[in-house]
């Protein structure tokens, strides 16, 4: 008979049998062979690989020292050299989930072997780690299981074979995008979808389009000549020299500087790091894209309270909507915490 | 309009006193296009090179490809308006020295110029590599203004490309190919039966270092207007522009425009393919609202019952991409979108600016923001050190062992959203 294939199951103090919330602070520890919902998977994946053994961790314990937690976990999975871990399936409970999550990611990460796990669509754990982690999609509650067993085991046993998974046939929330080689030309492939569309016959696009978040405007200023202004810019205006290498398209961070002392933005001292417009004329006069010299017009007509003493500045060139939330959320965070009252925000 | 189109297939490029077309061997005399290039006293220098498919060559940076032709007995000349007489082109005959490109070539102008390696991973993603690229490489005059530079730089490939053409006039070619299309009402009633489809091309026109030309007029200023494929054949639309390198349309991939030349392949048969509508990408709203409505307008005034949107750019082209299918779908007529991706080097973001539930027909080039690493090649044309700096670059790109980490934004060519390539990006 050939090896099996070896298994690591991840569960939490709840379906080890040990307790509820009273009991979510129990330290991990490993047990071999299967425990609680172990011996469902171990009937749906079949002869040919096993489930060599159980860890478990309290979903407190875990949550509350993650990073200690994660890696006693991982050590643990470790010492029995598996070659896939099902974590869960932690349905719609938040830390459970984020437990499975962080460890089926880390997995991935560090033993370089694939991990399955499952959630319902609203459990937290799913946006924080679906982009990595096979996170099958499962009912909200524990009534699911007899459900999503056979899907997760069955998922495990593909990817435990080096076979295709995609998330239509398989049942994992979408991962993230990958680049292939497709049999045709682009061209070509949009001609038979077109023709596909125009005879009304099923086609798939390659592209679904994302559901699209729009902003409120917030409400206006009462009192313009008390508010404190902050200047915040998409268009890379950065001290001369880019002292922070801000990338000229797909930035991968943002910039903050002291403008306390500078009445004016000139070509010696300032530049644009944006590699998506021509930078002749912001080079020249950066307060083209960044108006400190209309701002500080204004503060000394006593127009407006006062102005930042830090501009923040990124670079909007192909820089990805993740990236660009998280640093417009970090921004937005310590501009509130040092009592700005608006923003002028140029894009270029 | 109808076009005959010879093909030249040209397997050797050589440096030689005589100029001529042997066989399937291109001879070029490199003073003489020295000589040409250097006419514009704007540039300082000017030296070529030959890369080979498969060299152990690294292209960088690059601004524009553009495909020798050359027109047959007519008193049109390839690029009107440009390089020629503004004469109408796209039709009569035209030779075409099929396998190789000009490839202009030097000091950066902006950030947007691209890598093409001939051999390697990076040569996998960018057509060039299969050519036989003469590379002009050009300097400016010292202190020469970034703007005259570049239109400088764009003119001495065109020039070339039009004079290493016209070497094909009298050379019989390798395979004919002839494309027809009749004016609108004649060509809906040859095939009465078959769906009318036409061809919506978004050209790059931001302005600043982002345009395109038509027949020699600025693409920022023209309403959107129709056009019979052929023309775009005959340079009727040419590159001046450096958006990011993996999805910049350079001149030859306008002459061999695929969406165009894959139509025509299903031309009286799945489909009427009628004509062209071109239209610009714009930065004020007002010119973005305006066009788009001019698009759906003139496809309805087509009697189309369904078009390919091709784009050029990507962030802000999203909104037009997207303004253009809405307004057209909205018209009863389907369409599908060409685009590609910036979903991050992860692959999780979301991945255009601008997103409808109407464009449920979308191919893609590829996700932009992947990371590929090069490797050292032996040859370099042209100079490396801006690969940190241009677009899909990163501090520290370039590595000391001679490496270069890279998005493939960074690749002349990879995404392109004509659907030139093979390469698409899926969910996983």
């Amino acid at each position: 008979m050939t090896k099996k294939f070896r298994l690591v199951h991840y569960i939490n103090q709840f379906y080890a049998g040990i307790g509820g919330e009273d009991k979510a602070d129990v330290k991990p520890f490993a047990k071999d062979g299967v425990v609680g919902p172990g011996m469902a998977f171990k009937n749906a994946l079949g002869d040919d690989s096993e489930i060599v053994g159980t860890v478990v961790c309290g979903d407190t314990y875990f949550n509350e020292n993650l990073e200690s937690a994660q890696k006693e976990v991982l050590a643990m999975i470790k010492q029995y050299e598996p070659d896939l871990v099902i974590a869960g399936p932690a349905f719609n409970a938040g830390r459970y989930g984020m437990a499975c999550g962080a460890v089926a990611t880390e997995v991935m990460a560090q033993l370089h072997i694939p991990a399955v796990t499952g959630m319902y669509e609203e459990n937290p754990g799913l946006d924080m780690y679906r982009k990595d982690a096979y996170i099958v999609a499962t009912r909200n509650s524990a009534i699911g299981m007899r459900k999503a067993v056979p899907v997760m085991a069955k998922l495990a046993l593909k990817l435990l074979h080096g076979e295709e998974v995609s998330p239509d046939a398989d049942h994992y929330f979408v991962r993230h995008r990958k680049n292939f080689t497709a049999e045709k030309r682009g061209s070509a492939r949009a001609v038979d979808m077109l023709v596909k569309k125009l005879k009304g016959e099923d086609f798939k696009t390659e592209y679904p389009m994302p559901a699209f978040d729009n902003v409120e405007p917030a409400p206006a200023l009462k009192d313009l000549s008390k508010a404190k202004i902050a200047l915040v810019t998409s268009g890379g205006i950065v001290p001369k020299g880019n002292p922070d290498h801000i990338e000229s398209s797909s930035a991968s961070k943002y910039g903050s500087y002291d403008i306390s002392d500078v009445k004016t933005l000139t070509e010696e001292t300032y530049e644009t790091a944006h590699g998506g417009y021509d930078p002749a004329y912001a080079n020249e006069n950066p307060n083209r894209v960044l108006p400190l010299d209309v701002i500080r017009d204004a503060q000394a007509a006593g127009e407006i309270g006062s102005l930042h003493d830090h501009f923040y500045a990124t670079v909007g060139n192909g820089t990805s909507v993740a990236n660009a939330k998280k640093y417009a959320s970090e921004i937005a965070e310590k501009l509130r915490a040092d009592g700005v009252d608006a923003v002028i925000l140029t894009s270029t | 309009m109808k076009l005959v189109v010879g093909k030249i297939n040209i397997k050797a490029v050589v440096l030689d006193d005589e100029e001529k077309i042997e066989g399937s061997t291109l001879h070029i005399n490199k003073q003489n296009i020295i000589d040409l290039v250097l006419a514009d006293d704007r540039l300082a220098d000017c030296d070529i090179e030959i890369a080979k498919p498969g060299d152990s060559t690294r292209i960088t940076p690059v601004k524009d490809v553009i495909e020798p032709r050359c027109k047959v007995d007519s008193e049109s000349g390839i690029f009107p308006g440009v390089i020629n007489k503004v004469n109408l082109v796209g039709s009569g005959r035209t030779h075409v020295l099929k396998g190789c490109g000009v490839m202009t070539v030097g000091k950066i102008v902006g950030f947007q110029e691209g890598i093409v390696d001939m051999q390697g991973p990076g040569a996998e993603l960018t057509p060039f590599s299969k050519l036989i690229e003469i590379c002009l490489k050009l300097k400016p005059k010292d202190g020469l203004d970034p703007h005259q530079y570049e239109e400088a730089a764009r003119l001495a490939g065109l020039k070339s490309a039009d004079y290493i053409g016209k070497l094909g006039e009298k050379v019989e070619p390798d395979e004919v190919e002839t494309f027809e299309t009749l004016p609108l009402l004649e060509q809906i009633g040859k095939y009465p039966h078959l769906p009318k489809v036409g061809y919506v091309y978004m050209l790059q026109s931001q302005g600043l270092l982002h345009d395109s030309y038509v027949y020699g007029a600025d693409a920022k200023h023209l309403v959107p207007t129709t056009m019979y494929p052929t023309e775009m054949m005959d340079g009727a639309i040419i590159s001046g522009n450096c958006v990011s390198a993996c999805d910049k349309n350079t001149t030859y991939h306008h002459l061999n425009n695929p969406v165009i030349s894959d139509l025509y392949k299903q031309h009286g048969k799945e489909i009427n393919f009628v004509g062209v509508i071109i239209t610009n990408e714009t930065v004020y709203l007002q010119d973005k609202v305006r066009s788009s409505d001019f698009v759906a307008k003139l496809a309805e005034y087509m009697g189309l019952d369904g078009v390919i949107i091709s784009q050029e750019g990507f962030g802000n082209p999203d909104t037009d991409l997207i303004m253009n299918c809405k307004k057209i779908e909205e018209k009863g007529i389907k369409t599908v979108v060409v685009t590609d991706e910036y979903a991050g080097r992860d692959g999780a973001s979301q991945s255009l600016a601008d997103a409808d539930k109407r464009a449920d027909a979308a191919v893609t080039g590829g996700n932009a923001n992947e990371v590929i690493t090069l490797p050292k090649l032996d040859k370099v044309i042209g100079q490396l050190d801006y690969v940190d700096d241009i677009a899909g670059g990163f501090d520290g790109s370039l590595r000391e062992d001679g490496t270069i980490k890279v998005e493939i934004q960074a690749i002349t060519g990879a995404t392109n959203e004509l659907g030139f390539n093979k390469m698409s990006a899926q969910e996983v």
